[in-house]
């Protein structure tokens, strides 16, 4: 009989990170069938590929680059994948695609060590580097609906609700919206699709509900006020369901690794992510404000975990 | 129902023994007692090779302020003292080695009716008699029970949370010997001079609450319902539950003005004050699914484990992990020769786990969700891998009790408690070069 020598504790809950990513990639499942649906099989091709080429590429890097023979894959990569690819236009040619996942993965991940090492947001990365190299074709948006089977050079173009409105004041109907029926992101349209995979995310107990409420509602607020300042500045409710807002509060900002540890400091992150969204919403050069301010947001992560840091049990208030 | 803040739900792993009444092991053909079966220093030899000793006849005496009595567990003759592996010191301790010539002779404690003695005398048969916590920290009894005069002391807290998996001695020591338990309160709130005690119980032993309840009715002695979860019987997380009292950053019970004693300790001080028995066995669950014949018993210090396992029908031959305690907290051990020692409350034996392999951490904060001392293990585990000890140590790395729980919980399968233990040691080692 060989026995082993092993610290305590000898119990371990049967839990996983392959599990929590499993369940993330099952959560975003709904707003992926939602771009299918309303964008065609070029989008769901960008998402299921995202995922697959994701994790990939990350097996590529742990075997072959770092070389660690029993790397074990663990779907990090395939979330990160499935979400860059819910960040961008139908109109992104699959190569371009393919760049800023390397990028995404390679630079947003790998440089700083891999799962769990990085400061920013890996998909959010690629996805301010597409913005970047590529804007015209990041900001093409596709009319939904214009069938599930078509080929992305048959459909036609348009702009985004937030575009509309910052440009020409047209607001689109609150229920296209709601679910989904508009110009936009892959993934970032349907707010209905969005809630259902965040609830199920929040019943497996797999992300805290302080990141969204407080984005949300940061938001909710900021824009209540600015309406009532000035009307142009649009609804509240206008602003709740445009843009990626719904994607960046659920999905994004809720990143484990790249948000606070304490309820603390994740309602102070998200209060700054609505913050900065709605500054650069109403008065910045873009119409859109989500990834740039969580990007934003993810580098103050480590000074507010440093000032949230929880009272130890029998600690005296100084 | 009682509880505190933080803490996960292990499988309980308790059915194996809970309904099993204590059985009396029989006596061991050889002992191993180590000169070190408390906390504190090792207790000095008093015997030599070729001495006879009887049962309860003292070997070692106490060597300092924290050491113990140590009494021969069986009557035979000393044949030698060599240095074997101390589990819980990690090197090798010495231990008097005894071979049982025939059955118990006891010598016995001198003693009296406690209602007539004054608390100097009670406290010097609990003493003599050896006696240690029997919970697992094996701190001396008399130390604990004799607070400086300037910490008021008003209220004996004893645990019979029993929030370890797998243990069910205490419960089973709660169902069978509540007098005497109660007997054990009543001596301790007389050295103690409180006019309080209180029992923890954790609601998975509602048959022992109600028991004790009956037991206890007209007499100054409580009994609390407390939640089951772990660590819900860990001291500072105990006492917070039953007073709502915090005990201070590196604080002691006291400083608060609880003292906290374990059901067994209770039975022990009982013997040796009314029956004058010195501490020469004690009570423990050998279980796990690796155990033919799971079994309460009472097992004489110094048996190897070996013998205690045999008696229970023995291992399964594929036995991967023998654990000195339970699962959260025990203290795994490679040679089945290891001795039982006065804090062993228990041995649990594993069949093979698929093992999990470590992932980097995520940040998920599990860990800082579950702890109960609201440390945050993810980062205490990374400055001590990274060496910054100081820092660890601003960030609560000594508060941390080592429950595990945030081991428990995480995805990672990230050791957080070894690298928190291995770091204490390391900053403890190097404080002292510094002064």
């Amino acid at each position: 009989m060989k026995l082993t020598s092993a610290y305590a504790p000898h119990l371990r809950e049967n839990d996983d990170v392959r599990k929590v990513m499993i369940d993330v990639l099952i959560a975003l499942s709904p707003a992926v069938a939602g771009a299918a649906y309303f964008f065609g099989w070029y989008a769901l091709l960008l998402c299921v590929s995202g995922a697959l080429l994701g994790e990939l590429f990350d097996i590529f890097v742990m075997r072959y680059l770092r070389g660690i023979k029993d790397f074990v894959p663990d779907g990090s990569g395939a979330v990160t994948g499935l979400l860059l690819a819910m960040n961008v236009s139908t109109r992104l040619p699959f190569w371009a695609f393919l760049v800023g996942l390397v990028f995404a993965l390679g630079l947003g991940k790998h440089a700083f060590g891999g799962l769990g090492q990085n400061v920013f947001n890996p998909a959010l990365v690629g996805r301010a580097f597409l913005l970047i190299s590529f804007p015209t074709y990041m900001t093409t948006w596709v009319v939904p609906g214009a069938g599930f089977l078509k080929s992305p050079a048959d459909v036609m173009t348009a702009a985004t609700p937030l575009a509309l409105f910052k440009e020409h004041g047209v607001i689109i109907s609150y229920w296209d919206l709601f679910i989904g029926n508009v110009g936009g992101s892959l993934g970032e349209t349907s707010a209905l699709l969005l809630l259902v995979g965040f609830l199920y995310l929040l019943l497996r107990k797999r992300v805290k509900i302080f990141i969204p409420i407080s984005y949300i509602g940061t938001v909710f607020l900021f824009s209540s006020i600015a309406y009532l300042v000035n009307p142009r500045f649009g609804d509240p409710l206008f602003h709740l369901l445009s843009g990626g807002l719904m994607l960046g509060a659920l999905f994004m900002a809720t990143d484990m690794v790249t948000s606070p540890i304490t309820a603390k400091g994740q309602l102070i992150f998200g209060v700054g992510c609505g913050v900065l969204t709605m500054a650069i919403r109403l008065f910045g050069a873009y119409p859109e404000g989500v990834s740039f301010s969580i990007l934003f947001m993810n580098a103050l992560v480590p000074l507010i975990d440093r000032y949230t840091r929880p009272r130890i049990f029998g600690e005296v208030k100084e | 129902m009682l509880t505190f803040k933080g803490g996960v739900h292990p499988p309980q792993l308790k059915d194996w023994t809970k309904e099993k009444p204590i059985e009396k092991m029989p006596l061991p053909q050889k002992v191993y007692v180590f000169l070190l079966n408390h906390a504190g220093s090792p207790s000095k030899a008093l015997v030599s090779p070729g001495d006879e000793v009887k049962t309860g006849q003292i070997i070692g005496e106490p060597d300092g302020f924290i050491s113990a009595y140590l009494h021969s567990p069986v009557t035979g003759k000393v044949i030698e003292i060599k240095k074997i592996l101390h589990p819980v010191a990690g090197k090798p301790v010495e231990a008097v080695v005894i071979e049982r010539t025939s059955d118990d002779e006891w010598v016995g404690l001198e003693t009296g009716d406690f209602e007539r003695m004054s608390e100097e005398e009670i406290l010097d048969v609990i003493k003599k008699a050896g006696i240690v916590g029997l919970g697992g920290a094996m701190f001396p009894t008399h130390v604990k029970l004799s607070p400086p005069p300037e910490k008021k002391i008003d209220t004996l807290i004893i645990n019979g949370a029993e929030c370890e998996p797998v243990l069910t001695i205490d419960h089973r020591l709660m169902l069978e010997k509540a007098e005497d338990i109660l007997q054990g309160i009543l001596i301790m709130m007389k050295v103690l001079g409180v006019q309080k005690a209180v029992v923890g119980v954790e609601s998975n032993k509602m048959d022992a609450y109600n028991h004790l309840k009956k037991v206890f009715k007209g007499h100054p002695v409580d009994v609390a319902l407390l939640k089951t979860k772990y660590p819900q019987g860990a001291e500072k997380q105990l006492i917070y539950a039953i007073t709502g009292r915090k005990v201070p950053r590196g604080g002691l019970p006291m400083d608060v003005g609880v003292v906290v004693q374990n059901v067994g300790t209770c039975v022990a001080v009982k013997e040796a004050v009314v029956d004058g028995k010195p501490l020469v066995e004690r009570g423990m669950t050998v279980s796990g699914d690796a155990v033919r014949d799971p079994k309460n018993l009472i097992v004489r210090i110094g048996t190897p484990v070996k013998d205690v396992l045999e008696y229970c029908g023995g291992i399964d031959e594929y036995t991967e992990r023998v654990i000195l305690g339970g699962p959260m907290m025990g203290i795994s051990i490679t040679s089945l020769d290891t001795p039982v020692m006065k804090g062993t409350s228990g041995i649990t034996a594993f069949l093979p786990k698929k093992p999990q392999p470590q992932k980097p951490c995520i940040r998920c904060s599990e860990c800082v969700q579950v702890c109960p001392m609201n440390l945050q293990p993810y980062l205490l585990y990374l400055l001590s891998t990274k060496r910054r000890y100081d820092e660890a140590v601003e960030n609560g790395l000594m508060d941390c009790i080592e429950c595990g729980s945030c081991t428990y919980t995480c995805p990672s399968k990230i050791e957080h408690v070894r690298y928190i233990k291995l770091a204490k040691t390391v900053y403890r080692a190097t404080r002292r070069g510094r002064k």
